[in-house]
Protein backbone atom coordinates (compact mmCIF):
# COMPACT_ATOMS: atom_id res chain seq x y z
CA UNK A 1 0.00 0.00 0.00
CA UNK A 2 2.78 2.39 0.97
CA UNK A 3 4.76 1.61 -2.14
CA UNK A 4 1.65 1.87 -4.20
CA UNK A 5 0.89 5.40 -2.97
CA UNK A 6 4.45 6.49 -3.61
CA UNK A 7 4.64 4.95 -7.05
CA UNK A 8 1.26 6.31 -8.06
CA UNK A 9 2.14 9.83 -6.90
CA UNK A 10 5.42 9.65 -8.81
CA UNK A 11 3.67 8.31 -11.90
CA UNK A 12 1.07 11.11 -11.84
CA UNK A 13 3.70 13.81 -11.45
CA UNK A 14 5.92 12.30 -14.13
CA UNK A 15 3.04 12.06 -16.59
CA UNK A 16 1.86 15.65 -15.99
CA UNK A 17 5.37 17.04 -16.21
CA UNK A 18 6.28 14.82 -19.18
CA UNK A 19 9.22 13.33 -17.26
CA UNK A 20 10.57 9.83 -16.90
CA UNK A 21 9.45 8.31 -13.57
CA UNK A 22 13.12 7.81 -12.68
CA UNK A 23 13.59 11.60 -12.75
CA UNK A 24 10.97 12.05 -10.00
CA UNK A 25 12.33 11.03 -6.59
CA UNK A 26 11.02 11.45 -3.06
CA UNK A 27 13.47 14.31 -2.61
CA UNK A 28 12.41 16.18 -5.74
CA UNK A 29 10.86 19.55 -4.93
CA UNK A 30 8.05 21.10 -6.94
CA UNK A 31 10.44 23.88 -7.83
CA UNK A 32 12.98 21.42 -9.27
CA UNK A 33 10.23 19.71 -11.21
CA UNK A 34 8.95 23.00 -12.59
CA UNK A 35 5.60 22.68 -10.81
CA UNK A 36 4.07 26.15 -10.35
CA UNK A 37 0.95 27.05 -8.38
CA UNK A 38 -1.47 26.23 -11.20
CA UNK A 39 0.28 22.91 -11.92
CA UNK A 40 0.11 22.14 -8.20
CA UNK A 41 -3.66 22.73 -8.12
CA UNK A 42 -4.00 20.42 -11.14
CA UNK A 43 -1.82 17.72 -9.52
CA UNK A 44 -3.76 17.91 -6.26
CA UNK A 45 -6.97 17.40 -8.22
CA UNK A 46 -5.48 14.20 -9.71
CA UNK A 47 -4.32 12.96 -6.28
CA UNK A 48 -7.79 13.58 -4.87
CA UNK A 49 -9.38 11.61 -7.72
CA UNK A 50 -6.88 8.77 -7.61
CA UNK A 51 -6.93 8.23 -3.86
CA UNK A 52 -10.51 9.30 -3.12
CA UNK A 53 -9.41 11.99 -0.67
CA UNK A 54 -9.91 15.72 -0.15
CA UNK A 55 -6.73 17.73 0.33
CA UNK A 56 -7.55 20.84 2.39
CA UNK A 57 -5.91 24.10 1.29
CA UNK A 58 -3.74 24.24 4.44
CA UNK A 59 -2.36 20.75 3.71
CA UNK A 60 -1.92 21.62 0.05
CA UNK A 61 0.20 24.62 0.98
CA UNK A 62 2.64 22.41 2.86
CA UNK A 63 3.15 20.12 -0.15
CA UNK A 64 6.24 21.45 -1.86
CA UNK A 65 8.10 18.20 -2.52
CA UNK A 66 7.27 14.66 -3.60
CA UNK A 67 7.99 13.40 -0.07
CA UNK A 68 5.57 15.93 1.44
CA UNK A 69 2.92 14.90 -1.07
CA UNK A 70 3.39 11.19 -0.37
CA UNK A 71 3.32 11.74 3.40
CA UNK A 72 0.26 13.97 3.16
CA UNK A 73 -1.63 11.61 0.86
CA UNK A 74 -0.75 8.65 3.08
CA UNK A 75 -2.14 10.48 6.14
CA UNK A 76 -5.34 11.45 4.34
CA UNK A 77 -5.84 7.90 3.02
CA UNK A 78 -5.32 6.53 6.55
CA UNK A 79 -7.75 9.10 8.00
CA UNK A 80 -10.31 8.06 5.43
CA UNK A 81 -9.79 4.35 6.23
CA UNK A 82 -10.11 5.12 9.96
CA UNK A 83 -13.21 7.25 9.56
CA UNK B 1 -4.43 63.85 -29.52
CA UNK B 2 -7.56 64.94 -27.69
CA UNK B 3 -7.72 64.96 -23.90
CA UNK B 4 -10.31 62.93 -22.01
CA UNK B 5 -12.45 64.26 -19.15
CA UNK B 6 -14.24 62.12 -16.58
CA UNK B 7 -17.63 63.77 -16.04
CA UNK B 8 -19.77 61.11 -14.37
CA UNK B 9 -19.44 58.23 -11.91
CA UNK B 10 -21.85 55.44 -11.05
CA UNK B 11 -21.61 52.49 -8.70
CA UNK B 12 -23.50 49.46 -7.50
CA UNK B 13 -21.30 47.76 -4.93
CA UNK B 14 -21.17 45.58 -1.84
CA UNK B 15 -20.32 48.73 0.11
CA UNK B 16 -23.20 50.78 -1.14
CA UNK B 17 -25.41 51.54 -4.10
CA UNK B 18 -24.58 54.97 -5.46
CA UNK B 19 -21.33 56.90 -5.36
CA UNK B 20 -22.03 58.72 -2.09
CA UNK B 21 -22.78 55.54 -0.17
CA UNK B 22 -19.80 53.81 -1.79
CA UNK B 23 -17.40 56.56 -0.76
CA UNK B 24 -18.81 56.84 2.75
CA UNK B 25 -18.10 53.16 3.40
CA UNK B 26 -14.73 53.12 1.59
CA UNK B 27 -13.40 56.13 3.43
CA UNK B 28 -14.68 54.75 6.74
CA UNK B 29 -12.95 51.41 6.10
CA UNK B 30 -16.27 49.61 6.34
CA UNK B 31 -16.13 46.29 4.47
CA UNK B 32 -18.91 44.49 2.61
CA UNK B 33 -17.74 40.89 2.85
CA UNK B 34 -20.19 38.55 4.57
CA UNK B 35 -21.40 34.94 4.59
CA UNK B 36 -22.97 34.26 1.19
CA UNK B 37 -26.75 34.81 1.14
CA UNK B 38 -27.52 34.29 -2.57
CA UNK B 39 -27.34 30.53 -2.05
CA UNK B 40 -26.68 28.32 0.95
CA UNK B 41 -22.87 28.01 1.12
CA UNK B 42 -22.89 25.23 3.72
CA UNK B 43 -20.24 22.69 2.76
CA UNK B 44 -18.33 25.14 0.57
CA UNK B 45 -14.69 25.90 1.35
CA UNK B 46 -15.24 29.55 0.44
CA UNK B 47 -18.37 30.69 2.24
CA UNK B 48 -17.72 34.43 2.16
CA UNK B 49 -18.35 36.92 -0.63
CA UNK B 50 -18.88 40.63 -1.01
CA UNK B 51 -22.54 40.88 -2.00
CA UNK B 52 -24.56 43.92 -2.98
CA UNK B 53 -26.86 44.41 -0.03
CA UNK B 54 -30.52 45.25 -0.45
CA UNK B 55 -30.60 45.51 -4.24
CA UNK B 56 -34.25 45.32 -5.28
CA UNK B 57 -34.49 45.22 -9.09
CA UNK B 58 -38.12 46.33 -8.96
CA UNK B 59 -37.03 49.59 -7.38
CA UNK B 60 -35.33 50.36 -10.72
CA UNK B 61 -37.18 48.36 -13.40
CA UNK B 62 -40.78 47.27 -13.87
CA UNK B 63 -41.53 43.55 -14.29
CA UNK B 64 -41.49 43.66 -18.07
CA UNK B 65 -38.23 45.58 -18.22
CA UNK B 66 -36.47 43.33 -15.72
CA UNK B 67 -37.35 40.04 -17.45
CA UNK B 68 -34.46 40.03 -19.97
CA UNK B 69 -31.96 41.43 -17.44
CA UNK B 70 -29.56 39.19 -15.55
CA UNK B 71 -28.36 40.66 -12.26
CA UNK B 72 -25.12 41.88 -13.91
CA UNK B 73 -27.04 43.89 -16.51
CA UNK B 74 -29.27 45.32 -13.79
CA UNK B 75 -26.17 46.51 -11.95
CA UNK B 76 -24.71 47.96 -15.16
CA UNK B 77 -27.86 49.94 -15.96
CA UNK B 78 -28.23 51.37 -12.46
CA UNK B 79 -24.56 52.43 -12.40
CA UNK B 80 -24.72 53.84 -15.94
CA UNK B 81 -27.84 55.86 -15.08
CA UNK B 82 -26.12 57.38 -12.07
CA UNK B 83 -23.00 58.27 -14.05
CA UNK B 84 -25.06 59.70 -16.90
CA UNK B 85 -27.12 61.86 -14.56
CA UNK B 86 -24.04 63.19 -12.81
CA UNK B 87 -22.42 64.05 -16.13
CA UNK B 88 -25.56 65.95 -17.20
CA UNK B 89 -24.66 65.14 -20.81
CA UNK B 90 -27.35 65.88 -23.34
CA UNK B 91 -27.00 64.55 -26.86
CA UNK B 92 -28.47 65.94 -30.06
CA UNK B 93 -29.62 63.38 -32.63
CA UNK B 94 -26.38 63.57 -34.66
CA UNK B 95 -24.26 63.45 -31.52
CA UNK B 96 -25.74 60.08 -30.61
CA UNK B 97 -23.82 58.54 -33.51
CA UNK B 98 -20.59 59.70 -31.88
CA UNK B 99 -21.43 58.46 -28.38
CA UNK B 100 -20.89 54.82 -27.38
CA UNK B 101 -20.41 52.39 -24.53
CA UNK B 102 -17.86 49.79 -23.52
CA UNK B 103 -19.25 47.73 -20.68
CA UNK B 104 -17.06 44.86 -19.52
CA UNK B 105 -18.15 41.58 -18.06
CA UNK B 106 -15.90 38.66 -17.27
CA UNK B 107 -18.68 36.22 -16.43
CA UNK B 108 -21.78 37.58 -18.20
CA UNK B 109 -25.13 36.34 -16.93
CA UNK B 110 -23.61 33.41 -15.13
CA UNK B 111 -26.30 33.23 -12.43
CA UNK B 112 -28.98 32.83 -15.13
CA UNK B 113 -26.81 30.21 -16.86
CA UNK B 114 -26.04 28.33 -13.64
CA UNK B 115 -29.78 28.23 -12.84
CA UNK B 116 -30.83 27.07 -16.30
CA UNK B 117 -28.16 24.39 -16.52
CA UNK B 118 -28.95 23.09 -13.05
CA UNK B 119 -32.60 22.69 -14.04
CA UNK B 120 -31.52 20.88 -17.22
CA UNK B 121 -28.85 18.56 -15.83
CA UNK B 122 -30.21 17.93 -12.35
CA UNK B 123 -33.92 18.34 -12.98
CA UNK B 124 -34.24 17.16 -16.57
CA UNK B 125 -36.06 20.36 -17.47
CA UNK B 126 -35.50 20.82 -21.19
CA UNK B 127 -37.60 23.98 -21.54
CA UNK B 128 -35.31 26.99 -21.36
CA UNK B 129 -36.79 30.44 -21.08
CA UNK B 130 -36.44 32.31 -24.40
CA UNK B 131 -34.59 35.10 -22.58
CA UNK B 132 -31.79 32.76 -21.50
CA UNK B 133 -29.39 33.76 -24.27
CA UNK B 134 -30.14 37.49 -24.07
CA UNK B 135 -29.64 37.36 -20.30
CA UNK B 136 -26.45 35.31 -20.37
CA UNK B 137 -24.46 36.92 -23.18
CA UNK B 138 -21.47 38.96 -22.00
CA UNK B 139 -22.38 41.93 -24.19
CA UNK B 140 -25.93 42.20 -22.78
CA UNK B 141 -25.02 45.03 -20.43
CA UNK B 142 -23.37 47.04 -23.21
CA UNK B 143 -26.44 46.60 -25.40
CA UNK B 144 -28.84 47.62 -22.65
CA UNK B 145 -26.80 50.70 -21.76
CA UNK B 146 -26.73 51.81 -25.40
CA UNK B 147 -30.51 51.37 -25.68
CA UNK B 148 -31.23 53.07 -22.38
CA UNK B 149 -29.10 56.13 -23.10
CA UNK B 150 -29.55 56.26 -26.87
CA UNK B 151 -25.88 55.73 -27.72
CA UNK B 152 -25.36 54.76 -31.38
CA UNK B 153 -21.58 55.01 -31.70
CA UNK B 154 -18.97 52.30 -31.00
CA UNK B 155 -20.44 49.95 -28.41
CA UNK B 156 -18.92 46.68 -27.23
CA UNK B 157 -17.88 44.65 -24.23
CA UNK B 158 -14.50 43.49 -23.03
CA UNK B 159 -14.04 40.13 -21.33
CA UNK B 160 -10.49 40.31 -20.00
CA UNK B 161 -11.34 38.79 -16.63
CA UNK B 162 -10.09 40.80 -13.66
CA UNK B 163 -8.90 43.65 -15.89
CA UNK B 164 -11.99 43.82 -18.12
CA UNK B 165 -13.42 47.10 -16.81
CA UNK B 166 -10.02 48.80 -16.83
CA UNK B 167 -9.55 47.75 -20.43
CA UNK B 168 -13.08 49.02 -21.16
CA UNK B 169 -12.35 52.44 -19.66
CA UNK B 170 -8.93 52.65 -21.29
CA UNK B 171 -10.15 51.63 -24.74
CA UNK B 172 -13.11 54.03 -24.48
CA UNK B 173 -10.66 56.84 -23.74
CA UNK B 174 -8.61 55.82 -26.78
CA UNK B 175 -11.73 56.07 -28.96
CA UNK B 176 -12.23 59.63 -27.78
CA UNK B 177 -8.55 60.48 -28.29
CA UNK B 178 -8.66 59.03 -31.79
CA UNK B 179 -11.73 61.11 -32.64
CA UNK B 180 -14.00 58.12 -33.19
CA UNK B 181 -16.36 59.22 -30.43
CA UNK B 182 -16.97 62.30 -28.31
CA UNK B 183 -18.78 60.73 -25.36
CA UNK B 184 -18.26 57.20 -24.01
CA UNK B 185 -19.93 55.36 -21.15
CA UNK B 186 -17.41 52.84 -19.84
CA UNK B 187 -16.91 50.40 -17.02
CA UNK B 188 -17.88 46.90 -16.06
CA UNK B 189 -20.47 44.74 -14.36
CA UNK B 190 -20.50 41.23 -12.96
CA UNK B 191 -22.68 39.15 -10.65
CA UNK B 192 -20.80 35.88 -10.23
CA UNK B 193 -21.98 34.70 -6.81
CA UNK B 194 -23.40 31.38 -8.02
CA UNK B 195 -22.61 27.88 -6.72
CA UNK B 196 -20.92 26.73 -9.92
CA UNK B 197 -18.69 29.80 -10.06
CA UNK B 198 -17.65 29.58 -6.41
CA UNK B 199 -16.79 25.88 -6.83
CA UNK B 200 -14.71 26.65 -9.91
CA UNK B 201 -12.76 29.33 -8.03
CA UNK B 202 -12.33 27.06 -5.03
CA UNK B 203 -10.63 24.53 -7.31
CA UNK B 204 -7.89 27.07 -8.06
CA UNK B 205 -7.14 27.22 -4.33
CA UNK B 206 -7.03 31.01 -4.29
CA UNK B 207 -10.18 31.82 -2.28
CA UNK B 208 -9.89 32.70 1.39
CA UNK B 209 -11.83 30.61 3.91
CA UNK B 210 -14.40 32.68 5.77
CA UNK B 211 -13.02 34.44 8.85
CA UNK B 212 -14.72 34.22 12.26
CA UNK B 213 -15.73 37.80 11.57
CA UNK B 214 -16.59 37.48 7.85
CA UNK B 215 -15.76 41.12 7.08
CA UNK B 216 -12.12 40.25 7.93
CA UNK B 217 -11.82 37.48 5.31
CA UNK B 218 -9.91 39.48 2.67
CA UNK B 219 -6.55 40.88 3.87
CA UNK B 220 -4.52 42.33 1.01
CA UNK B 221 -0.79 42.82 1.58
CA UNK B 222 -1.04 41.60 5.18
CA UNK B 223 1.21 38.69 6.12
CA UNK B 224 -1.81 36.68 7.29
CA UNK B 225 -3.63 36.98 3.95
CA UNK B 226 -5.34 33.77 2.85
CA UNK B 227 -6.64 34.59 -0.61
CA UNK B 228 -9.21 36.50 -2.52
CA UNK B 229 -12.93 36.97 -1.93
CA UNK B 230 -15.40 37.14 -4.81
CA UNK B 231 -17.52 40.24 -5.18
CA UNK B 232 -20.16 41.66 -7.49
CA UNK B 233 -21.41 45.00 -8.70
CA UNK B 234 -20.86 47.60 -11.41
CA UNK B 235 -18.61 50.60 -11.77
CA UNK B 236 -19.35 52.86 -14.74
CA UNK B 237 -18.07 56.29 -15.76
CA UNK B 238 -18.83 58.87 -18.41
CA UNK B 239 -15.83 59.96 -20.46
CA UNK B 240 -15.97 62.97 -22.70
CA UNK B 241 -13.73 64.82 -25.10
CA UNK B 242 -12.17 67.56 -22.99
CA UNK B 243 -13.20 70.44 -25.25
CA UNK B 244 -16.78 69.24 -25.33
CA UNK B 245 -16.98 68.91 -21.56
CA UNK B 246 -15.28 72.25 -20.94
CA UNK B 247 -17.35 73.92 -23.65
CA UNK B 248 -20.65 72.98 -22.04
CA UNK B 249 -19.42 73.97 -18.59
CA UNK B 250 -19.48 70.42 -17.24
CA UNK B 251 -17.96 69.63 -13.87
CA UNK B 252 -14.81 67.72 -14.80
CA UNK B 253 -14.02 65.26 -12.03
CA UNK B 254 -10.57 64.23 -13.28
CA UNK B 255 -8.57 63.90 -16.45
CA UNK B 256 -8.13 60.34 -17.66
CA UNK B 257 -4.62 61.10 -18.80
CA UNK B 258 -3.03 57.74 -19.51
CA UNK B 259 -3.75 54.10 -20.26
CA UNK B 260 -1.31 51.24 -20.58
CA UNK B 261 -2.24 47.75 -21.77
CA UNK B 262 0.30 44.95 -22.00
CA UNK B 263 0.50 41.16 -21.85
CA UNK B 264 2.97 38.96 -19.99
CA UNK B 265 2.87 36.29 -22.72
CA UNK B 266 4.17 33.92 -20.07
CA UNK B 267 1.84 32.25 -17.59
CA UNK B 268 -1.90 31.70 -17.33
CA UNK B 269 -2.30 32.64 -13.67
CA UNK B 270 0.97 33.87 -12.20
CA UNK B 271 1.50 37.61 -12.38
CA UNK B 272 4.55 38.75 -14.32
CA UNK B 273 6.88 41.63 -13.59
CA UNK B 274 8.07 43.33 -16.75
CA UNK B 275 4.77 43.59 -18.61
CA UNK B 276 2.87 45.18 -15.69
CA UNK B 277 5.79 47.57 -15.13
CA UNK B 278 5.63 48.46 -18.82
CA UNK B 279 1.85 49.06 -18.55
CA UNK B 280 2.47 51.55 -15.74
CA UNK B 281 5.26 53.23 -17.73
CA UNK B 282 3.07 53.52 -20.85
CA UNK B 283 0.20 55.03 -18.84
CA UNK B 284 2.47 57.57 -17.15
CA UNK B 285 4.19 58.41 -20.43
CA UNK B 286 0.90 59.03 -22.21
CA UNK B 287 -0.20 61.18 -19.28
CA UNK B 288 3.08 63.11 -19.31
CA UNK B 289 3.45 62.26 -15.64
CA UNK B 290 6.81 61.74 -13.98
CA UNK B 291 6.69 58.78 -11.58
CA UNK B 292 7.17 61.10 -8.61
CA UNK B 293 4.08 63.10 -9.60
CA UNK B 294 1.90 60.13 -8.62
CA UNK B 295 0.66 60.15 -5.03
CA UNK B 296 -1.88 57.32 -4.87
CA UNK B 297 -2.13 53.80 -6.30
CA UNK B 298 -5.32 51.78 -6.23
CA UNK B 299 -3.70 48.36 -6.32
CA UNK B 300 -4.95 45.20 -7.95
CA UNK B 301 -4.34 43.78 -4.44
CA UNK B 302 -6.27 40.51 -4.60
CA UNK B 303 -4.91 39.22 -1.26
CA UNK B 304 -3.51 36.06 -2.80
CA UNK B 305 -0.04 35.14 -1.64
CA UNK B 306 1.37 35.55 -5.15
CA UNK B 307 -0.38 38.70 -6.37
CA UNK B 308 0.44 40.98 -3.49
CA UNK B 309 4.16 40.25 -3.36
CA UNK B 310 4.37 40.41 -7.17
CA UNK B 311 2.50 43.72 -7.26
CA UNK B 312 4.81 45.14 -4.61
CA UNK B 313 7.78 44.24 -6.80
CA UNK B 314 6.02 45.74 -9.84
CA UNK B 315 5.49 49.05 -8.03
CA UNK B 316 9.08 49.07 -6.75
CA UNK B 317 10.36 48.59 -10.30
CA UNK B 318 7.98 51.08 -11.89
CA UNK B 319 8.44 53.87 -9.35
CA UNK B 320 11.97 53.26 -8.00
CA UNK B 321 12.70 55.11 -4.79
CA UNK B 322 9.38 56.97 -5.07
CA UNK B 323 7.51 53.67 -4.47
CA UNK B 324 8.12 54.15 -0.73
CA UNK B 325 6.32 57.49 -0.81
CA UNK B 326 3.23 56.20 -2.62
CA UNK B 327 0.00 55.67 -0.73
CA UNK B 328 -1.16 52.27 -2.00
CA UNK B 329 -4.45 50.64 -1.13
CA UNK B 330 -6.48 47.65 -2.18
CA UNK B 331 -10.14 48.49 -1.84
CA UNK B 332 -10.90 44.84 -2.71
CA UNK B 333 -10.66 44.11 1.01
CA UNK B 334 -13.96 46.03 1.25
CA UNK B 335 -15.79 45.48 -2.08
CA UNK B 336 -14.33 42.08 -2.94
CA UNK B 337 -12.99 40.96 -6.28
CA UNK B 338 -15.90 41.82 -8.50
CA UNK B 339 -14.32 40.22 -11.59
CA UNK B 340 -15.21 42.24 -14.70
CA UNK B 341 -16.67 45.02 -12.54
CA UNK B 342 -13.74 45.38 -10.22
CA UNK B 343 -11.67 47.71 -12.41
CA UNK B 344 -14.72 49.97 -12.70
CA UNK B 345 -15.30 50.08 -8.94
CA UNK B 346 -11.60 50.74 -8.39
CA UNK B 347 -11.41 53.45 -11.04
CA UNK B 348 -14.37 55.23 -9.42
CA UNK B 349 -12.65 54.85 -6.03
CA UNK B 350 -9.47 56.33 -7.53
CA UNK B 351 -11.29 59.34 -8.99
CA UNK B 352 -13.05 59.96 -5.65
CA UNK B 353 -9.75 59.66 -3.77
CA UNK B 354 -8.15 62.23 -6.07
CA UNK B 355 -11.11 64.59 -5.94
CA UNK B 356 -11.56 64.48 -2.20
CA UNK B 357 -7.92 64.25 -1.17
CA UNK B 358 -8.39 61.05 0.78
CA UNK B 359 -6.66 57.71 0.20
CA UNK B 360 -9.06 54.93 1.16
CA UNK B 361 -7.51 52.31 3.42
CA UNK B 362 -6.50 48.69 2.96
CA UNK B 363 -8.59 47.18 5.74
CA UNK B 364 -7.83 43.96 7.65
CA UNK B 365 -4.13 44.75 7.60
CA UNK B 366 -2.60 43.27 10.72
CA UNK B 367 0.92 42.11 10.01
CA UNK B 368 3.79 43.31 7.85
CA UNK B 369 4.98 40.85 5.21
CA UNK B 370 8.68 41.26 4.34
CA UNK B 371 7.69 40.70 0.70
CA UNK B 372 5.12 43.53 0.89
CA UNK B 373 7.13 46.39 2.32
CA UNK B 374 5.42 49.51 0.96
CA UNK B 375 2.80 51.85 2.44
CA UNK B 376 -0.62 50.24 2.06
CA UNK B 377 -2.59 52.85 4.03
CA UNK B 378 -3.40 50.23 6.66
CA UNK B 379 -6.91 50.20 8.11
CA UNK B 380 -7.58 53.94 8.28
CA UNK B 381 -8.17 56.38 5.44
CA UNK B 382 -5.60 59.12 5.03
CA UNK B 383 -6.24 62.74 4.13
CA UNK B 384 -3.57 63.80 1.69
CA UNK B 385 -3.29 65.92 -1.43
CA UNK B 386 -3.42 63.63 -4.48
CA UNK B 387 -2.10 65.24 -7.67
CA UNK B 388 -2.27 62.11 -9.80
CA UNK B 389 -3.11 58.46 -9.26
CA UNK B 390 -3.10 55.13 -11.05
CA UNK B 391 -5.38 52.12 -10.86
CA UNK B 392 -3.83 48.70 -11.59
CA UNK B 393 -5.59 45.64 -12.97
CA UNK B 394 -3.77 42.41 -13.76
CA UNK B 395 -5.89 39.61 -15.23
CA UNK B 396 -5.42 35.88 -15.58
CA UNK B 397 -3.89 35.25 -18.94
CA UNK B 398 -1.25 37.82 -18.03
CA UNK B 399 -3.34 40.71 -19.36
CA UNK B 400 -2.56 44.03 -17.70
CA UNK B 401 -4.35 47.38 -17.75
CA UNK B 402 -3.29 50.53 -15.92
CA UNK B 403 -5.25 53.79 -15.87
CA UNK B 404 -3.66 57.10 -14.88
CA UNK B 405 -5.69 60.11 -13.78
CA UNK B 406 -4.75 63.67 -12.96
CA UNK B 407 -6.37 66.39 -10.90
CA UNK B 408 -8.13 69.06 -12.88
Amino acid sequence: MTDSIESQVVAIIAKKRKLDSAQVTLDSTFEELGVDSLDAADLLFSFEDTFGIVVPDETAQSMKSVRQVVDGVRRLVADRAGA
Amino acid sequence: MRRVAVTGLGVVSPVGIGVDAFWRRLSAGSGGVRRITQFDPTGFIAQAAAEVDGFDPLAYFDETAVAPLDRFSQFALVAADEAWQQSAVTLGEDERDRAGAIVASAMGGVISQDDAYRRLYAGGNVRFHPFTVPRVMNNAAAGHVSMRLGLRGPTLSTATACAAASHAIGEAAEMIRAGRADVMVAGGADAPIAPGVVRAWEALRVLAPIADDPVRTCRPFSKDRLGMVLGEGAGVVVLEAWERAAGRGATILAELAGYGATADAAHLTQPGLHAPVRAIAIALDQAGLAPDAVDYVNAHGTATRLNDSAETAILAHAFGAHARRLAISSTKAMHGHAMGATGGLEFVATVLALQRGVAPPTINYTERDPECDLDYVPNTAREMPIRAAISNSFAFGGLNAVLAIRRV
